[in-house]
């Protein structure tokens, strides 16, 4: 009968690949790197997987006499399938970090996890400020939206810029960024005339930003995730917003490195602050960016930075722990810990586990035909606002 | 014997349990017993099993198409959310019915919409509703929690006895009870007068309407009954997952729905849970050899599915055991026909 046969094809199915659950080396540290390879947030994914590898060819694939395995998972940045993998990963695979995380819904689905099993969990993208306090096994190596938007707020009221329009995706991060933007910007004596904020998933800016353009403002605040900048860019341009003499301030995931170059001249004069510029003039990021230009074709963003010293960072912890793998021992190790990455120097905040970084205030120009985010101004060691405040 | 009696003889002996169903059943409880580690995984093969399950209901037996169930399964999984985070039903069984009836209360209201019209109309009627109901929760996200879900649900043990682990064991087994009992409900539905006044309705609606049965009536209430199917799967979603996102209304939830009756094949209850299993593993086996690319490789099994037709791929498949069956026991196989209803 029909419904027989149907179910033999299943059973076989099922058996042949539930068998396939992975078994291999005792030894081998495993890292569980779950990240969007797949959907509009492909490109930080992408990013992530890329500086882990190129970390990984540079320094090998041993630390403390252990192998390292990177098992790679794909989420699609929806948390639920982010939940799923990191329970997977830590009870089947028994993973001894999970690392990753593309957007901050995703990382918070998985903080539990990380508190249930004891398992560092390294945040190498996503930027709300609580995603630290959610769990005391988690580690940020990326960014925080505080630490960014307050310093461009800081920066817009002292440089003659009165009137403000904000445009925000709406959800955690991008409210983070508009909270300590306005913060810092009305401190300053600025004032917000309009505040728009974008649904995430919607990435049709035009009827927003002719609400923009109607406001007139001097500038507009722009956070929207990374991924995301290039088509802002595009209807910037098309509402003719950027020969309005409107600016475009804001963090600078809006000018992601990995997309600038295709933004084309509209992305000219944009002002942002940010803690990584592809053209940062320091030897590490010179060397850091021919080694990713050359193994991947492509510029390395923000993004990849997160992910480059993320991974640096579960070297550098098993190093100190001799290569063991207890979870309250490595984030001991972490805690504190400091180096210079592509982007400056940074360090791992001790009492709070979120990155130290330098922020700095950049501008987009053309350098030999190409875009950049060239920086001015630096502010040194900016811890995350989002938590010094309390 | 009257004609009366002859087709209450035949609906009965369609209505008999067989033996290969038993054994369907007994392989799921092998399952669950031989891979203890992979409960998770078989979880969400059994949340999407019962999800299936509710559009077989109508796309199988009504022929009624849907392209955006997410809808109630959206509903079902947001109410069981709230439910549990605001302790309004803190214990897990009570709060999937109430789930199950929020989602009922709006397929009752939508099914309205939907009765009206044909198949193109009821895809693009079905998708605004799921459209339309994501929108809502993105606005009003002081209540969903918007693009960041609703975060920080506990669930409480089932029956106060049972409290849901990290190794998701309660969660499977649960899940496992709940698709048991609706699809025993499910089956003694579709076999009853009911049931059959509705695949006559699928055949033929004109025709249905002729002979006395109130087509627009019965068209409601099987779309209303598919509703509470999904909305107690969107609850069992959120209950063991602890999670609630917007993800839930997504139209590729939907979509994937009809890939899975697609390899599942429709008409007869098992081709959602078979197709639900077929759906996930090749999900699952892909994404794990090219974590960046599977969708292309789930796309290219899919058309080459449809391209050889399921009923051949079984003769395949099973042509082996059909040998064997042949040599050694003497008889033609039973195995390579068709399932009767697939269309």
């Amino acid at each position: 009968m029909s419904i027989r046969s149907q179910m033999l094809l299943a059973a076989g199915a099922v058996a042949g690949v539930l068998a396939l659950a992975p078994a291999s080396a005792q030894d081998a540290v495993k890292i569980g790197l779950i990240l969007p390879m797949t959907g509009g947030q492909a490109s930080t994914g992408k990013q992530i997987d890329n500086a882990v590898k190129l970390y990984m060819q540079q320094n090998g694939d041993t630390v403390a006499g252990r192998k390292i395995e990177i098992i790679l998972k794909d989420d699609a940045a929806v948390p639920d399938n982010t939940k799923r993998l990191a329970q997977e990963l830590i009870v089947n695979d028994k993973v001894n970090f999970i690392a990753g995380f593309g957007v901050t819904p995703a990382a918070l689905a998985a903080a539990p996890l990380a508190t249930q099993g004891k398992i560092p969990q390294i945040v190498m993208a996503a930027g709300t400020s609580i995603i630290t306090e959610r769990s005391p096994y988690i580690v940020r190596t990326s960014f925080t939206l505080a630490q960014s938007s307050t310093i461009i707020g800081d920066w817009a009221a002292k440089n003659g810029i009165k009137k403000v329009a904000t445009l925000t995706s709406d959800y955690a991060p991008g409210n983070d960024a508009l909270n300590f933007f306005r913060q810092n910007f009305t401190a300053g004596g600025g004032e917000i005339v309009e505040e728009v904020k974008v649904p995430l998933a919607n990435p049709d800016f035009a009827p927003f930003l002719q609400r923009m353009k109607d406001s007139k403002p001097d500038a507009v605040f722009v956070f929207v995730p990374a991924g995301q900048g290039g088509n802002f860019m595009k209807q910037y341009a098309e509402r003719g917003l950027d020969k309005s003499g409107i600016k475009v301030i804001g963090p600078g995931d809006v000018m992601d490195d990995d997309l600038l170059n295709g933004m084309g001249d509209a992305a000219l004069g944009t002002v942002t602050a940010h803690l990584y510029s592809t053209a940062h003039p320091s030897a590490a990021n010179k060397e850091f960016v021919a080694a990713y230009k050359k193994a991947f074709n492509s510029r390395p963003g923000f993004m990849a930075v997160g992910g480059y010293d993320g991974i640096r960072l579960i070297y550098e912890a098993l190093k100190k722990t001799g290569g063991k793998t207890d979870g309250d021992a490595l984030i001991e190790a972490m805690k504190g810990m400091k180096w210079e990455s592509p982007r400056g120097p940074i360090s791992i905040d001790p009492e709070t586990r979120d990155i130290v970084q330098n922020i700095y205030i950049r501008k987009v120009e053309k350098v030999d035909g190409e875009l950049y985010n060239v920086e001015f101004a630096t502010f040194e060691a900016v811890k995350d606002s989002g938590k010094t405040k309390k | 014997m009257t004609a009366k009696a002859d087709v209450g003889y035949h609906a009965r002996q369609h209505a008999r349990w067989r033996l290969s169903e038993v054994a369907f059943w007994v392989l799921v409880l092998a399952g669950a017993l031989l891979f203890p580690s992979r409960y998770l995984i078989m979880t969400d093969i059994l949340r999407l099993g019962l999800f299936a399950l509710s559009l077989d209901l109508i796309l199988g037996y009504a022929g009624v198409v849907s392209l955006g169930h997410a809808a109630f399964f959206g509903v079902g999984a947001y109410s069981a959310g709230l439910l549990a985070l605001h302790g309004i039903i803190p214990e897990p069984v009570l709060a999937l019915l109430a789930a199950g009836l929020i989602a009922t209360g709006v397929g009752f209201l939508t099914s309205f919409l939907v009765i009206r019209g044909v198949d193109l109309t009821r895809l693009m009627v079905t998708l605004g509703i799921a459209l339309l109901l994501e929108a809502l929760a993105e606005r009003f996200s002081n209540i969903t929690g918007g693009s960041d879900g609703l975060q920080g649900i506990e669930m409480q043990p089932i029956l106060g006895l049972f409290a849901f682990d990290m190794f998701g064991k309660v969660g499977f087994f649960y899940c496992l009870a709940v698709l048991f009992i609706l699809f025993l409900l499910a089956r003694r539905i579709v076999h009853s007068p009911f049931g059959l006044s509705l695949r006559a309705i699928r055949n033929n609606p004109l025709r249905a309407a002729a002979i006395g049965i109130p087509v627009n009536r019965r068209l409601i209430a099987v779309y209303t009954l598919s509703a509470f199917y999904a909305g107690i799967a969107g609850a069992l979603f959120t209950q063991t997952t602890a999670l609630a996102s917007l993800d839930v209304f997504a139209f590729e939830r939907s979509a994937d729905l009809m890939l899975v009756l697609v390899i599942g094949g429709t008409g007869y209850l098992y081709g959602g849970l078979i197709g639900a299993v077929a759906f996930k593993m090749l999900q699952e086996v892909f994404s794990t050899i090219t974590p960046q690319y599977w969708q292309f490789w789930i796309g290219l099994v899919l058309v080459v599915i449809v391209l050889v037709g399921r009923a051949r791929m079984h003769r395949w498949a099973l042509w082996l055991p059909n040998l064997v069956i042949r040599q050694f026991a003497g008889r033609k196989a039973v195995v390579v026909v068709p399932e009767r209803d697939a269309s």
